[in-house]
């Protein structure tokens, strides 16, 4: 940058930094044992899709439990074993054949952990960030999305602590199916709303 | 505050680039701040999330653009350990060996509206038009913009107090839904955007 002198001494790495600060806090008996690997279990093994893709497939199958998550989506989620940090309010947004929801959260990039995980990289990019509340529509078709425009696009920012989980149409195709065969139709870019539960043409 | 963080609807950037079977975390070190997090607001109450929230957005404008994501949580959380007297910058710097940038000074916070206006869902309201300096989770795209309330929230501690460490109250927040058309005259057709705002951040129409 030519109208900035620059630094002399170097900027430590990323990995640096982060060592940096976790081995002084530990120095001083502040880190509990354990507390960062055990952090990184729980975000890697218990915060998944799978839940958000279980929540979506009960509410598909049970009418009790769609209007239940409805009314009350932390509790209907809570009833299936998923809760936790970024979860203390969940709401669901439910699409209809005119209406569809997506996720994102401009300010940084918060997420329903418990029922989606952690968010992707593509969610955290500020390309997506800036974009998708102001051109929607040809960016969820750049992201292999193509909503006729029919279909309202409703873009939901994550600005306050409610945390949102999309339920989408139940695709045509899937009539009998169980809970479990239609829970594997939910990734969490369907959670978020970038894409639509696809039907495999075999199915 | 006006931040590069305040990205909705800035134009310039590409294309998102999807990942196939992205893992979790893609280098070792990158829980550290997440957990950390924790370690400062939960285990310790040195911080609340709302402030680390709001260190984020102090980085230096070229650093938070030019950085990871885990990076600007490394950095938040670190600049709030030397903020609350933890550890000194000087020792973060030693044991990383180079450069460990932090945060911009934090200015004074904003206490919750007194006495409160509460909003019901359907009724058209308008998003304050003023401007302030600290944190706000009201992006800058909905300043000054009228909207319907879609919901009523549970009451959480009122961000720009809470981000700052002072007193927060707890109110209401509301799901509001504007026509993507008058926060952006080149937005997509039949769009709306819906933002979860305090009950601070609006007023009757």
């Amino acid at each position: 940058m030519s109208d900035h002198h620059e630094p002399q001494v170097p900027l430590a790495s990323r990995a640096a930094r982060a060592k940096a600060l976790r081995a002084a806090l530990d120095e001083k008996n502040l880190i509990p044992k354990d507390y960062i690997e055990n952090f990184a279990h729980v975000a890697e093994n218990d915060w998944k899709p799978q839940n958000g893709a279980h929540v979506v497939a009960k509410a598909w199958t049970d009418p009790a439990f769609r209007e239940r998550l409805l009314k009350d989506a932390t509790s209907a989620c809570a009833e299936l074993g998923y809760h936790g940090p970024q979860g203390e309010y969940m709401a669901a947004l439910v699409d209809t054949p005119t209406l569809h929801h997506v996720i994102v959260c401009t300010l940084c990039s918060c997420t329903a952990w418990p029922i989606l995980g952690l968010p992707p990289d593509w969610y955290k990019s500020f390309e997506y960030r800036s974009r998708v509340v102001r051109e929607s529509r040809s960016l969820l078709r750049e992201m292999g999305l193509d909503l006729p425009e029919s279909v309202e696009i409703r873009v939901v920012d994550t600005t306050a602590e409610t945390r949102f989980l999309v339920l989408p149409v139940r695709p045509a195709g899937t009539e009998g199916w169980s809970e479990e065969k239609l829970a594997s139709l939910i990734s969490k870019n369907v959670l978020i709303g970038v894409a639509l539960p696809q039907v495999p043409a075999t199915a | 505050m006006d931040g590069v963080h305040d990205l909705g609807g800035v134009n310039g950037f590409g294309a998102v680039e999807l990942e196939s079977n992205e893992p979790v975390f893609h280098e070792d070190w990158e829980p550290i701040g997440y957990a950390l997090i924790f370690v400062g607001a939960a285990d310790l109450n040195a911080f609340t999330i709302d402030e680390l929230r709001h260190a984020i957005e102090r980085m230096e404008p070229r650093h938070y653009l030019t950085s990871t994501y885990y990076e600007r949580i490394v950095t938040g959380v670190a600049a709030l350990f030397v903020e609350k007297g933890y550890v000194t910058h000087e020792e973060l710097e030693r044991r990383a060996g180079g450069r460990f940038p932090l945060a911009r000074p934090v200015t004074p916070g904003e206490p919750a509206r007194e006495p409160s206006i509460s909003f019901a869902p359907g009724e058209t309201v308008q998003v304050r038009k003023d401007h302030f300096r600290g944190h706000s989770r009201m992006p800058k795209y909905v300043r000054g913009k009228r909207g319907v309330v879609l919901h009523q929230a549970p009451r959480f501690p009122y961000a720009s107090a809470a981000g700052h460490g002072i007193e927060a109250k707890h109110e209401p927040t509301y799901h509001v839904k504007f026509d993507a058309k008058d926060l952006w005259s080149d937005a997509a057709e039949n769009s709306t955007v819906v933002v979860d705002l305090w009950e601070s951040y609006l007023e009757k129409v």
